[in-house]
Parts: C-alpha cells; sequence; structure tokens
C-alpha cells in the first residue's frame, strides 16, 4: 500500500502486461475488483429484474445509488487524501454531471410524449412546433417556454454525455486555476470551494436559470423509448453501470497515486513548498488532480441522478459536499478503499436511520426517534472520528492486516 | 375639449356670484335657508343652483356638509303636504322616519306615499360635488379639512382648483397650508388655466421627489403611438420611432439599438413586424396571416391528403407549410399573406412617430425637464438609500463575523459551528421573551444570557475539541463541522422545525423617514449602533488591554509569545470564548429581525466566511472593511437585478473569488514571517 | 563576465521594516561561498529573494551567463533553471521511501503528464543508488523518510538536491543539530560538491565557516558589511562592532 512497496516493485522482473503486473503487485485493488464484482453479480441474482426477487427494485436502487457515491469519493479521496485540497464543493461537479445527463433524458422523454400526442393532429408537426412544445412541457413550472442557450444540444445524447465531462471540468479548471494560481491553500481554499457550490447552488435556485429553478429536473429514470422496460430491469443495468464506473475509477487512481505522479502529488500534500523548489509546478499538479477528480465526480453523478429519478439545486448545497467529506474521513483518507467504505457506510447507515427502519429507544418520558437524533450522532461520532480515529475505518483495517503480518493492506 | 369645459364652468360660476348679487339671501337658520329656495332645490339645475351653493358656504352651516352629499347622493326628500325637506330612514313599520335636516332628529314619520325623493341631474350633481369639496376645504375643523385636501389629491376633478384656491387664502395651520398649496400646484400642472400657470406649477416642482409628484407628472408625459405618410407639423411631437432600429430609453428619448442594449436586453420599440401590423387592411396592404391561421387555413383546404399540391405527411417543417399555404393563395382560396419584401417596404414608407395627449409643447417640455431633474435627484437618493441599507447588512455581517475573525486569527481554526453560535444567541433571546413579557428588558436581559451561553459553548467546544487539534486546520474545520450538525438538529429537537418569534420592542418599530426615497428601519440602525459599539470594545479590549496584549502577541509568533510566559492555552481558550460570545450576540441581532429557526445560522456562516476571507485575518479592522466591502457590493449587485436576490449572492461569490486573485490575504493582511505562520 | 549570480541593488519591506537594504552580490560558478550573520541580517530573506519565494521591491537578480532575470519567474522556474535549495529544518516527504524521495528528485521532466506515464528506468535507478551511496544511504533506500536519524534526514535533503543537479546550491545552516563527526562529513561533503557547482552556505557557526575554507560575506541589516577571507572579515572593525559591541 505504501509507496514503499511500489518502488522495490518497480525492480521486479514483469508478467505479463503492465496492467496484469499492476494487478499481481496490488492484490488489494484486485480483491476490491473482485468483491465489487462478486456484490453486482449476487444482486443482480436477488434483485426483481433478472433474478429471484428477494431485493426490492428500490433497494436495488439504494444498492446503485450508494456505489455512485463510492465513486464520488474515491474523487475526494484522490483530491483530500492524496494531494491535500480539501474541496467543499465537489458535490457541485456531482450535480453538474446530472445535469448534463438529465437534460437529455428530460428532453428526449418529453419529446416522446410530444411526439406520441402530435399524432393527433392533422399535419404533422414541425421541428419548431416540436420544440416549442417541449419547451412548454419542460418550462411551464417556471412560466416559460422558451429553451434557453444551454439546451441547445439537449436533443443530443453525444453531446449531452460529453458535457458530463467537458461542463464540470470546465468549472473545476477555471476555479482552480484561479484558486491555485493565487497560492490559496488549507482552510481558506476549503471555504472558496464552499462559495463555489454556494454560488452555483443559489444559481440554480432561480428559476430564469434555465434548470427549471427549484423544481429541478425530473422524472429521470424513465429512459427515452424504453417505456416498456419495467424499472426493475432498468436498476439493474444502472447497478451493472455504476459498479463498472466504480470499478475502473478505482482501477484508474489506484494506478494514479502508484505512479510517480502519486508520489508528486503526496508530497505536495506534505510539503508543498518544498516540492516547488523541487522545480515543480505545484499548482499545475493540483489543477491536474482539481480537474481529474472533478470529472470523476461529475460521471458518478450521471450515474446517480438516473437511478434518483430527479435532481434539483438543493443537491448541490454546500453540505452535500461536506458530507461528501465526512465520508471520506470516517471511512480513513488517503486509501481508496477507505474512501469506498466510508461511503457506503455511512450513506447506507444514513437511509438506514432516518428511513424509521431503527425502532425507537423509550427513555423514561422521552422516546428517542432516530430519525431526529442521527444527525446529532453522525455529527457526534464524526468528531469522535477526528479526535481518535483520524485514519478513520481503513485506519482500523490497516491495524488488522499489519497484525496479520500482511504487508499490503 | 378640457378647457372648453373649464371654461364653461367658470363662466357657470361667475354667472351664479352675479345671481346671488341680486337675491341677498337673510335667513339665520339652515333649514330656513332650505326652505326658502325650496323650488331650487326641488328643481335644481346648473343655471340656477349656484347662488343656493354660495349662500350655504357663507352660512358656514355645519350640517351644510352633510347636506351638500346627501344631496348629491339622492338622499334628500320632501314631503309632499308641506314640501319641507327631510333625511329619511325605513323604520320597522314598513314606512319612514323623517329626519330633520338641520338638529339630525327623526321629528315624523310617513309613508312612502306622502314622499318624493329629490333627484339632481349629473351637472347639478357635479357642482354639488365641488361645493362639497369647498364647503369641507373651508370646514373649521382642520382634520375635515385636511381629510377633503387628502381625497382631493387622490381623485383629482379641475372643479377642485378654485375651491382648493379659496381655501388657500383663508387656511391658518401652517403645515396644512403647506399641503394646501402643494396638492393645488399639482392640480395646476393638468388644470391651470393657461400654460404659464401650467408651467410654472410643474416647474415649481424642480427640487421634489415625492411620488405623488412623480406620479401626477406622468400622465402629462403620456404619448400615443402613430403612423404617417410622412411626419405632420403642428402636432407636439415626443419621438420618432424607426421600426426595427430605435430603443426606447427611460428619459423618453430614443436611440439606435447599440450592441450593449442587445447585451442588456433593451429590445427595439417597435419592431418592423409590429409597425406592419398597424399599417395591414388599410390602403390595400394586405392582412399578416398568422401561423396559427395559415396551420388552419391549410387543414381546412385538405383534399384527399394534399393540400396546395403538397402531400400532407412532408407538411413536417416550416418551409413546406409556407409554400403550400402560397399555392393556395395563388389559387386564390385564401387570402394571401405579405411577403417580407411587402412588408419592409409598406414599413419604409411610413413615418412612425408618438405624440403627447398633452398638446402644449410648453408643458410638456417643462414636465419633462422637471422629471428629469427628479429623477436624477431620485436616482442620487437611491443610492443614499442603498448605501444606508448597505451599511446595515454590513453591520450584520459584521456582527457575524467577527467572532469568527477572532477565532481564526488567534488560532487559525475555522470554527464551522460558528453560525450555530448565532443560532443558539437567537433561541437564548427567544427562551428569554418566554419569562420576560416586556420586551425591551428581555433584549436587554438576552444580550448578556446569549454572551453567557455562546460563551461557555465556545469554551467547551475549545476544551473537548478544539484544543486536541491544534495545527491541523482541516481536521479542526472537520470537527467543527460535525458539531455544527449535531447542533442543528438538536435545536430542531427541542424548539421544533417552525419559525420562534424574537420580538424587537415597541420603540424600535418602524423606521427613520428622511425623505420620500430614503429610510432606514429603526432596528437597522439599532444593529448598527451594535456593531460600532462591538467593534469600539474588541479595538480596545485587543488594543489597551492585557488580554489583548496577549493576544496579539499569540496571533503574531505563538512560540515566541509562549517563551515571554504567555499561556497560549489560556488565551486560546478565551479568544475562542470571546468569539463564541459575541456570535450569541450576533444571534439576538439578527433573531430581532429574521425569524429564528434551526438553520438561522448556516444562512450567515457563508457570508461571514468570505467577510474573514476578504477583510484578512488577524486584524479588526480588516473584518470590518470585509464586511463593509461584501455588504456594499450584495446591495449594489441587488440594485442591478432587484427581482433576484439569489443571482445577486452568485455573482457576488464570483466576485470574491476573483478578488482573492489579487489581494490573497485580504483587503487587510498580515505581511512578512507573521502571515506565513 | 563568468559570475553565475548577481544580485544588484535588491530592497524588500515587510510593513515598514527594511529586511533588505540595497544588498548587491556576485557569485562565480563554480565557488563556495559562506554567508554570515546576526539574527535578523536578512540572511534567509535574501535566500528567498534569489529562489523567488520573495519578490524584491527594487533591484535585479540575474542568472547565468546570459544574465536572465529571476524577478518574474516562479520558484520552480528557478529551481528547474538550476539553482537548489536546502531548508535549515531538515524538509523530507517523511511518507515516502528514501528512493522515493530521491527518484522524484531526478533531474526529469517535471510536467505533470510526462510524470504520470513515467517509467522506471534502470538508468535513473542506477543514478538514484549512486546518490544514496554519496550521501550514506544506501541500507536506507527502501525505508521511509520519516524513519531516518536527524543528521541522515539532513543528507538525503542534499542528496536530493544533488539528483537536482543545480548550478547553484543555497544551503541553510547544514550544521544545526549535527553532532562533530556529522559536521566533519558535511563540510567534506559540500567541499565536494562546490568542485562542479557553485554552492552558497548560509550559517552561524564559526568553526564550521572556518573549516569551509572559503570566501565569506557578512551580511547585517540587510546589507553587505563586509567580504573577504574569514581572517580578513573578523579583523574588521565593523564586523567586530556587530558581533560583540552591542
Amino acid at each position: 500500500m505504501t509507496a514503499a512497496n511500489t518502488s522495490l516493485n518497480s525492480g521486479k522482473v514483469a508478467l505479463g502486461g503492465p496492467l496484469t503486473r499492476f494487478l499481481m503487485n496490488n492484490p488489494s485493488t484486485l480483491l476490491f475488483i473482485g468483491l465489487l464484482a462478486l456484490f453486482t453479480i449476487v444482486t443482480t441474482l436477488l434483485g426483481e429484474g433478472l433474478g429471484i426477487g428477494v431485493v426490492s427494485t428500490s433497494m436495488v436502487k439504494t444498492l446503485g445509488k450508494t456505489l455512485c457515491f463510492c465513486l464520488v469519493a474515491i474523487a475526494m479521496d484522490l483530491v483530500w487524501g492524496f494531494c491535500g485540497i480539501l474541496s467543499l464543493g465537489h458535490f457541485a461537479f456531482f450535480g453538474l454531471g446530472g445535469y448534463m445527463i438529465g437534460m437529455w433524458l428530460m428532453y428526449a422523454r418529453t419529446e416522446i410524449i410530444v411526439l406520441k400526442a402530435g399524432k393527433a393532429a392533422t399535419m404533422p408537426m414541425t421541428p419548431e412546433e416540436i420544440r416549442s412544445a417541449v419547451g412548454e412541457q419542460i418550462f411551464g413550472v417556471v412560466g416559460g417556454s422558451e429553451f434557453p442557450l444551454i439546451w441547445a444540444f439537449a436533443d443530443s445524447l453525444f453531446m449531452q454525455l460529453l458535457f458530463v465531462i467537458l461542463v464540470p471540468g470546465l468549472l473545476a479548471l477555471v476555479f482552480g486555476w484561479l484558486a491555485f494560481r493565487s497560492r490559496v491553500t488549507g482552510v481558506y481554499l476549503s471555504i472558496l470551494t464552499q462559495a463555489m457550490t454556494l454560488a452555483l447552488a443559489l444559481y440554480l435556485f432561480q428559476n430564469d436559470s434555465g434548470l427549471r429553478g427549484n423544481n429541478g429536473l425530473s422524472g429521470l429514470q424513465n429512459l427515452p423509448g424504453m417505456e416498456s422496460t419495467p424499472q426493475a430491469l432498468v436498476s439493474i443495468w444502472f447497478l451493472w453501470a455504476s459498479a463498472f464506473a466504480l470499478g475502473l475509477g478505482y482501477l484508474l487512481v489506484k494506478l494514479l497515486v502508484e505512479s510517480k505522479l502519486g508520489n508528486v502529488i503526496r508530497a505536495i500534500r506534505d510539503d508543498e513548498s518544498r516540492v516547488r523548489f523541487l522545480g515543480y509546478n505545484v499548482e499545475a499538479y493540483k489543477l491536474f488532480i482539481f480537474v481529474l477528480s472533478a470529472v470523476i465526480a461529475a460521471i458518478a453523478g450521471a450515474l446517480y441522478y438516473p437511478q434518483a429519478g430527479i435532481i434539483n439545486p438543493a443537491e448541490i448545497a454546500p453540505i452535500a459536499s461536506i458530507y461528501l467529506a465526512v465520508w471520506v474521513a470516517i471511512g480513513g483518507r488517503g486509501r481508496l478503499y477507505g474512501a469506498v467504505i466510508g461511503a457506503a457506510f455511512v450513506s447506507l447507515l444514513s437511509s438506514w436511520f432516518t428511513g424509521g427502519q431503527i425502532p425507537d429507544i423509550q427513555l423514561g418520558a422521552y422516546r428517542i426517534q432516530w430519525v431526529n437524533w442521527w444527525l446529532v450522532l453522525l455529527g457526534l461520532s464524526f468528531v469522535a472520528t477526528t479526535l481518535y480515529a483520524p485514519q478513520g475505518l481503513g485506519g482500523l483495517f490497516d491495524h488488522l492486516s499489519r497484525k496479520k503480518g500482511n504487508p499490503d493492506g | 375639449m378640457l378647457r372648453i369645459l373649464l371654461t364653461s364652468l367658470l363662466l357657470t360660476w361667475l354667472g351664479a356670484s352675479a345671481a346671488l348679487a341680486q337675491t341677498p339671501a337673510s335667513p339665520s337658520g339652515f333649514r330656513e335657508l332650505l326652505q326658502e329656495n325650496f323650488k331650487l332645490i326641488q328643481r335644481s339645475s346648473v343655471k340656477t343652483v349656484g347662488p343656493l351653493l354660495s349662500a350655504i358656504r357663507d352660512g358656514k352651516f355645519e350640517q351644510g356638509a352633510e347636506f351638500l352629499s346627501k344631496w348629491e347622493e339622492k338622499d334628500v326628500w320632501y314631503r309632499k303636504q308641506d314640501n319641507r325637506l327631510f333625511y329619511v330612514k325605513p323604520n320597522a313599520a314598513k314606512a319612514y322616519d323623517l329626519v330633520d335636516i338641520e338638529t339630525g332628529e327623526v321629528t315624523a314619520t310617513a309613508k312612502k306615499g306622502d314622499l318624493r325623493q329629490i333627484k339632481p341631474n349629473s351637472g347639478v350633481r357635479a357642482m354639488l360635488s365641488a361645493a362639497l369639496v369647498e364647503f369641507r376645504l373651508a370646514s373649521s375643523d382642520p382634520n375635515i379639512r385636511r381629510e377633503s385636501l387628502e381625497s382631493i389629491s387622490r381623485n383629482a376633478k379641475p372643479e377642485h382648483l378654485k375651491a382648493l384656491r379659496e381655501a388657500i387664502a383663508v387656511e391658518t395651520d401652517a403645515d396644512l397650508k403647506t399641503r394646501f398649496g402643494m396638492i393645488e400646484r399639482l392640480l395646476a400642472m393638468q388644470y391651470g388655466e393657461n400654460t404659464e400657470v401650467r408651467v410654472s406649477a410643474i416647474q415649481s416642482f424642480k427640487e421634489s421627489l415625492g411620488l405623488e409628484v412623480r406620479a401626477s407628472l406622468n400622465p402629462l408625459l403620456s404619448t400615443s403611438i402613430q403612423h404617417a405618410d410622412k411626419l405632420p407639423s403642428g402636432i407636439n411631437l415626443a419621438r420618432v420611432i424607426v421600426p426595427g432600429q430605435t430603443v426606447l430609453l427611460d428619459d423618453g428619448t430614443t436611440r439606435k439599438q447599440t450592441l450593449i442594449d442587445r447585451l442588456f436586453d433593451r429590445n427595439v420599440e417597435m419592431t418592423v413586424d409590429e409597425a406592419y401590423e398597424r399599417l395591414a387592411g388599410k390602403n390595400g396592404l394586405k392582412e399578416v396571416v398568422s401561423r396559427e391561421q395559415r396551420d388552419a387555413a391549410l387543414v381546412d383546404n385538405l383534399d384527399q391528403g394534399r393540400v396546395g399540391g403538397f402531400n400532407l405527411a412532408d407538411l413536417d417543417n416550416e418551409n413546406a407549410r409556407n409554400r403550400a399555404y402560397r399555392a393556395l393563395a395563388d389559387a386564390g382560396k385564401v387570402p394571401s399573406s405579405p411577403d417580407g419584401e411587402e412588408i419592409a417596404d409598406a414599413v419604409s414608407n411610413h413615418v412612425f412617430y408618438a405624440t403627447y395627449d398633452e398638446s402644449d409643447k410648453s408643458v410638456t417640455d417643462a414636465a419633462r425637464d422637471t422629471l428629469g431633474r427628479i429623477n436624477m435627484a431620485v436616482r442620487w437618493n437611491t443610492y443614499l438609500d442603498l448605501f444606508l441599507d448597505a451599511i446595515s447588512l454590513a453591520s450584520i455581517y459584521f456582527l457575524a463575523a467577527i467572532g469568527l475573525a477572532i477565532t481564526f486569527g488567534v488560532m487559525r481554526v475555522i470554527n464551522m459551528a460558528h453560525g450555530e453560535f448565532i443560532m443558539m444567541g437567537a433561541y437564548t433571546g427567544y427562551v428569554v421573551q418566554q419569562f420576560i413579557t416586556n420586551y425591551t428588558l428581555s433584549i436587554l436581559v438576552a444580550i448578556p444570557m446569549a454572551f453567557a451561553v455562546t460563551f461557555a459553548a465556545g469554551v467547551a467546544l475549545e476544551r473537548l475539541v478544539i484544543r486536541y487539534l491544534y495545527n491541523r486546520p482541516l481536521e479542526t474545520l472537520l470537527a467543527t463541522f460535525g458539531i455544527s450538525i449535531a447542533l442543528q438538529q438538536l435545536a430542531k429537537n427541542i424548539f421544533g422545525t417552525q419559525a420562534r418569534p424574537l420580538t424587537a420592542p415597541d420603540w424600535l418599530d418602524g423606521a427613520l423617514v428622511i425623505n420620500d426615497v430614503v429610510s432606514i428601519s429603526w432596528i437597522r440602525i439599532a444593529i448598527f449602533a451594535l456593531g460600532t459599539i462591538f467593534f469600539a470594545g474588541l479595538w480596545w479590549t485587543l488594543n489597551k488591554t492585557r488580554l489583548g496584549l496577549e493576544t496579539r502577541a499569540v496571533v503574531q509568533n505563538p512560540r515566541m509569545a509562549a517563551s515571554m510566559g504567555i499561556n497560549p492555552d489560556r488565551i486560546n481558550m478565551l479568544t475562542f470564548g470571546l468569539g463564541s460570545g459575541i456570535a450569541g450576540i450576533a444571534g439576538v441581532a439578527i433573531g430581532l429581525y429574521a425569524k429564528v429557526t434551526s438553520e438561522l445560522g448556516s444562512d450567515y456562516i457563508v457570508q461571514s466566511f468570505m467577510t474573514v476571507v476578504i477583510g484578512g485575518v488577524g486584524n479588526i479592522w480588516g473584518t470590518l472593511a470585509g464586511a463593509g466591502l461584501i455588504g456594499i457590493l450584495q446591495k449594489l449587485i441587488e440594485n442591478f437585478n432587484p427581482s433576484n436576490t439569489l443571482a445577486a449572492q452568485t455573482y457576488m461569490i464570483i466576485f470574491i473569488i476573483i478578488f482573492i486573485q489579487f489581494r490573497p490575504r485580504g483587503l487587510i493582511a498580515l505581511k512578512g514571517r507573521a502571515a506565513e505562520a | 563576465m563568468d559570475s553565475l549570480l548577481e544580485v544588484d541593488g535588491i530592497s524588500v519591506t515587510f510593513d515598514g521594516f527594511k529586511a533588505i537594504n540595497d544588498l548587491s552580490f556576485v557569485m562565480g560558478a563554480c565557488e563556495l561561498r559562506a554567508i554570515i550573520g546576526p539574527n535578523g541580517a536578512g540572511k534567509t530573506t535574501f535566500m528567498d529573494i534569489v529562489t523567488g519565494k520573495t519578490r524584491p521591491d527594487t533591484g535585479n537578480v540575474l542568472w547565468g551567463e546570459k544574465n536572465h532575470s529571476l524577478l518574474k519567474k516562479s520558484e520552480s522556474e528557478i529551481a528547474r533553471m538550476g539553482i537548489g535549495r536546502k531548508f535549515q529544518r531538515p524538509t523530507v516527504f517523511e511518507d515516502q521511501s528514501v528512493e522515493d524521495n530521491l527518484m522524484m528528485s531526478l533531474r526529469n521532466d517535471r510536467s505533470p503528464l510526462r510524470v504520470l506515464f513515467y517509467r522506471y528506468t534502470q538508468e535513473d535507478r542506477s543514478k538514484v543508488l549512486e546518490i544514496a551511496s554519496e550521501i550514506g544511504l544506501s541500507n536506507s533506500v527502501s525505508r521511509l523518510a520519516g524513519e531516518l536519524s536527524h543528521g541522515q534526514k539532513q543528507w538525503l535533503e542534499i542528496g536530493m538536491l544533488l539528483a537536482q543537479e543545480p548550478k547553484l546550491l543555497m544551503v541553510d545552516e547544514p550544521a544545526a543539530g549535527m553532532t562533530g563527526d556529522e559536521r566533519n562529513k558535511t563540510v567534506r561533503l559540500l567541499k565536494r560538491m562546490a568542485s562542479t557547482r557553485a554552492v552558497i552556505v548560509v550559517e552561524h557557526d564559526m568553526e564550521f565557516v572556518r573549516n569551509l575554507e572559503c570566501r565569506v560575506t557578512v551580511l547585517h541589516e540587510g546589507s553587505v558589511l563586509a567580504e573577504g577571507s574569514l581572517d580578513h572579515v573578523t579583523n574588521t572593525q565593523e564586523v567586530i562592532d556587530v558581533y560583540l559591541g552591542r
């Protein structure tokens, strides 16, 4: 797991391709990908779509969404755990990714509905009529019918998929360039990232933001042209897609942090100015990592929101990004599986508690309702983690595996 | 037209006065006067009623006003047997009580058949209304005079002008006299007897700011859009409109649309199509066929799946539909629609312009000039108002942020739970008000209580959590965030999710009104005062006390300070407590004008962070500058687009991110080695 | 002119305090130079300016044969141009192995993408091992830098500077916290390095400076007080006043 291993490994004789060699040298990654595959297959077999139906569709969706959270947590771990930039705005990228894919989903589906309705008319609809009817359907709630400029490519899946990467990437590039260039670091930078996501959320909250204000985009769970496919099956597809993205993301980030670049960004985390005097352009490295992790977050968001079905600006509010930091901190930052464990553990626990599935506790005259007390519990346990287990759950893992004498967590 | 009416009215009055001179009214009582003129009342006409009205006015009868208004409203009746005038009231016995006009007492009853209603015609009623105003304006009770004046100002009629002028001459109350004069001039602008009177009335408002004046000036400048082959002479021209090119500016002038106009969505006043709409249908110009009409016509002329030479299935684009329609028009089945060239030709052969509805050019010129000056003055005063608003917003941000700045400056610790301390202070205020019902007293108690509560909470947080995390600022940020969500949820569990009121004492209600444009609420003034007191107090503490000295030493060089015998632990604890305590007081202040909810703190926390970032740490002047900048900026941006405060905040944050480029350490920054600690 | 570094009349002020006051200084290509001076003389600020950390208010810093100005350059650009800096406190990356520390310092392309796709070559590896043996850490190549002793960290940092192959090396108080034996080793290392490149040593310890046997520049209140051999400067009246006559 540590850099020391890598450099020793680098001396070993190559067996097979570089990727195979990498996986052989990093059994934890292999283990992770294996577990992920197993999890996905088992869930599929138990699910309603293709399996025996023990696991409900909504549960499959929750699991799929959790995988997306794990992916965004990896992005967060890359930027915070490895590069030392505590971004409190990563959900801006996550949400933008969701918005970008949501625009296509909503447009394409509304277009199908409009075309169906248009069949009743005598004359076939003109493109202008279709567009204005779709516009009316989509923007009626905010009292408009015109398509804003940002929807110019909403009818093209390819363009919107491209935007999933480009738009958040560009935002991260511009923001990061400005922030790193002026050498804003530490808590200042964290606050600026928080301000960034707040600014974006406030902007999107307006009705004339072009993205339906606080109504957000909805009905995203319905895939255009696949109305007859049951959600039970769609949820399985998305589970697979999320799992694939998570596995790939994990592998890529792992490759990156184990490369020489990984050494440089860890060095930046530990002593930025020393790295500068070594001749590295620290700002360029930070920017690279920041943009990369923003793009990963955006991809996670683009997979998440079709499973959630709705996206609105509240999702981008600063609190969401802080929760992301909480997941990674509880899971243990600086180790990718820690981020995954943290995101999965805390988000599942959170939905379990707030879902009212935990029985209330009668404490004398007072009844503890977990729906109300979960956040208090989470807040305090988070403080405790920071104080007593700064390495998080992943640190616990490391500790146990080291005891067993396995050097590679 | 108006003038003719005015003149005729004037003449009537003159005639009436002459008639009065011929028949002097002698009786002393009001009832006698009326009975004497019974015939006049019964068959009143514009020509004859004047002298009676004058007599009523000159006799200064108290019952006069009531009588005139009842007369106008057709509530005056007379008894057939003796022609005696009464007001009537239906009673229980399906008959009428007769009310004596002079005493207002029921003197008799009568059946409906014995009574007859007096019905003045509309001309008389107008005179009655004017006379009523005059009567009221001449009333001995200043309240009635004032009331009457205000009703005139709301619903001015030409006939009021004379009454007003007469009333001014005898008015004794100075305040009222000013007001009389003002209303008189407002009326004279519109209804003055000649151009000079009107212009001078208009010009007398050059220095004014009032909404009332603007509301009276605007109708003078109302325009209507016309068109002709060429620009006629002898009209009061407001502007020439070039369709598709000129934009209308706020001051009533026009200019060609520029790129900047386009960027700011300032559209042309009239598009070519709109201009054509005005011309269509006349002089052989074809009516424009709308898209809906075209489509309907196509459907109507559908013949075996084909129309205008097109298959129905091919009509899935505009171009095809237009061509199909043209084919129909060529076949004479539908009216043809003008093409772009025809429209452009027709429009360019005409001139479009706006004329003032007011025909007198001197009046409109004067009105435009005066309105321009007023608008300019209003604009400056709006800026002043904006500035005052900004200052009060800045003092709120200052109060909210100064505690954060202190803890950040001294300990390099960002306290994410700071917003929750603000909330705690506000809830403390709310709880105090549950026990002390006198609002003034409760606020006075709440402020130190809030300080004590949040000071204790701050010290507890520092002792239990933060001191274990020194030199790990990011961890501190996260740990305090944990505290923040726990506290917020706790507040929800205790106080519920609905907003709790924190009521300000009565003497803080209302606003300090400086003029028609500038006003500022007393609560905001109080918060400003509180901010000032805190600034002064903190400045004094930091610069003149031992604690301040030690604190500054720790800010500049913690290690050196420790070696000088300063206990940084103690300083940290105290400053953290102090910072939190101030947050509590800020909470009380904010709670006074915003609702107290568990989210109160988080609404302010980001702005507080921004204030600290912009201002620079370790210096209360920095926080002051930061708060000032953010307050002013936010108000300025809001002013650009008042309907959209959300966007304002977005732009402000973008500004701050860019600002950091130029002053990464804030407005007022420490330099040298101290800054790198 | 065969000067490598030419500092020309620089001044810098912090909040009214003149940290550097019209300082001029010239270094040759293969020269060993010691800079001494009391606390607050501006030694660290001088290094900050040359390495690009602080911008002077006035003056100029020229570098190399072509006399490039260093004023507009960032720290990393200056480092890539061939100025290495060793800090007073040993700053090595404690979470990474000695080998990774050295590998990161090797004079290779430093653009992010090149670094991302960098593959270890036998050549680089032998370079690293060579440097490791030079600084006496051949046996600790795979140990974490954080596990090294204080003196070993100092050497590792010097090793990292060697790996950078700088033309000018600026060393801030290399002897601080070292045992007598380690000091002697350090003196020998510095002298050997100075045979192929320019080295500036900032030091308090007179004995250490004497052992370096080089030209000495004395700084005081932000400007050069005296320059020459150690014996020469210690006999200069102003220097005696500053050091002894309080």
